[in-house]
């Protein structure tokens, strides 16, 4: 782990290899995440008419459960076993998973010294993160 | 129908957008919309919702096993997502005063020019003797990248103001829609900017997570990303994926794309003949 802070580990590409090996363990812990929240979801909802048809027009669209929306909402429930709050965790680790990518390259440019890429790389993460706080919902 | 077959035609479904997004590169919304929305007659808002979380799980676990090749480059992927985030960024909030009809219409013109490039696309090679744009010089955008006969092949970038409006504008499509707008992405980096083939399309992929990602974001607290349909979706897609990236050398690609580019195209009337007749 020693050899992370070195300058020749991030410049011999083996930076591109890691991120790689991050982009798959957060695919498959979200895959993880889900298939276990699916077991839940499926007994908890046994025998349910699944129903998705379009709300007609002029009439305001319902969407999913409120506390399904927000991370600080669904971790409560996942903590009490429910089905659907267990695969918006998993949804939310898929999302996560290029935004953690895109940090670890500004790093990356960091100990490279290529100071133009970190402001090029925060910009994006900037627009990104102010989406998540500051977005119109 | 009833939760349990349901999940199981939606799984099914999902690992075939994966495993056909893969081979043709065109990614798995384009399956999942519209079997969603025409065969199972979900909301259109849901579907896009599901198909933002398709793209997503299919980017992601690709570019991982492009990393590896070390042909994407990460420079001009990430210069150009400023363009697409920020795009993504604005289409989800227009999306919000668009009806289910024009959205509709829309998602047929994109997948019409989509099918239409597959089928009349031309490989573009790097030049290295034409002189690269003085932008792209100072972005260090020039790169190379060496060939499995173990040749390096050296590119310079051109007209890059050009390719990064055609970027933004990919990126509102993209949060419009709810797809990666892949063909659009390679369209900015192949034909306005001239990189090579093989770096367009692994940065183009490369890309199209943290586009989606972007806009997942806002469409996750709008109510559009339902748990019921996410389920069958992250795992088939991802499945179908890993099959097909495993299929994908040994396979003749030219002709499934060819097919999958005419499905497509009927997919695409029928979308927008929906679309206008209010029936989505």
């Amino acid at each position: 782990m020693k050899r992370i802070f070195t300058k020749e580990f991030w410049m011999e590409r083996d930076v591109e290899l890691l991120i790689g090996k991050l982009l798959r363990y957060g695919v498959v812990l979200s895959c993880c995440i889900t298939g276990v929240g699916a077991i839940f979801y499926l007994y908890q909802h046994h025998g349910v008419t699944a129903d998705y048809s379009s709300t007609p027009a002029g009439e305001p669209f319902p969407g999913v459960d409120a506390y399904l929306r927000e991370l600080p909402c669904i971790l409560p429930h996942v903590l009490e076993g429910d089905g659907a709050a267990i695969i918006q965790l998993g949804v939310i680790v898929l999302i996560a998973t290029p935004v953690i990518r895109v940090a670890f390259s500004a790093l990356a440019f960091f100990i490279e010294r290529d100071y133009l890429y970190v402001f090029i790389t925060l910009l994006v993460l900037a627009i990104i993160l102010s989406n998540i706080f500051f977005g119109l919902h | 129908m009833t939760l349990g077959l349901f999940t199981l035609i939606l799984f099914c479904g999902a690992i075939l957008a994966g495993f056909l997004g893969s081979l043709t590169g065109l990614g798995g919304g384009f399956v999942i919309i519209p079997l969603l929305t025409l065969a199972f007659g979900v909301d259109l808002r849901y579907a896009i919702g599901a198909s933002l979380v398709t793209s997503i799980a299919s980017s992601s676990g690709a570019a991982a096993a492009y990393l590896k090749e070390g042909i994407t480059n990460i420079r001009i992927g990430m210069f150009l997502e400023i363009a697409t985030t920020t795009g993504a960024v604005v289409g989800a909030l227009v999306a919000i005063y668009l009806n289910n009809g024009f959205i509709a219409v829309l998602f047929g013109c994109v997948l019409i020019f989509s099918s239409l490039r597959t089928i009349f696309y031309k490989k573009t090679e790097a030049d290295p003797n034409e002189k690269g744009d003085p932008l792209g010089e100072k972005l260090h955008l020039n790169s190379s990248y060496i060939t499995r006969e173990g040749e390096v092949v050296r590119y310079k970038v051109q007209h890059v103001l050009g390719g990064y409006s055609l970027m933004t504008l990919a990126g509102v499509l993209s949060g419009i829609l709810g797809i990666g707008s892949g063909a659009l992405k390679v369209l900015a980096m192949d034909t306005a900017m001239k990189i090579p083939f093989k770096v367009s399309t692994t940065t183009s992929n490369f890309m199209v997570g943290v586009t989606t990602a972007a806009s997942a974001v806002i469409y996750l607290q709008r109510g559009y990303i339902d748990p019921g349909l996410a389920m069958p979706i992250v795992t088939g897609v991802l499945l179908g994926a890993f099959l097909g990236s495993k299929i994908l050398p040994k396979a003749n690609v030219r002709n499934l794309r060819l097919l999958f580019s005419v499905v497509i195209f009927i997919v695409a009337i029928t979308m927008m003949y929906n679309g206008l007749s209010g029936k989505l």
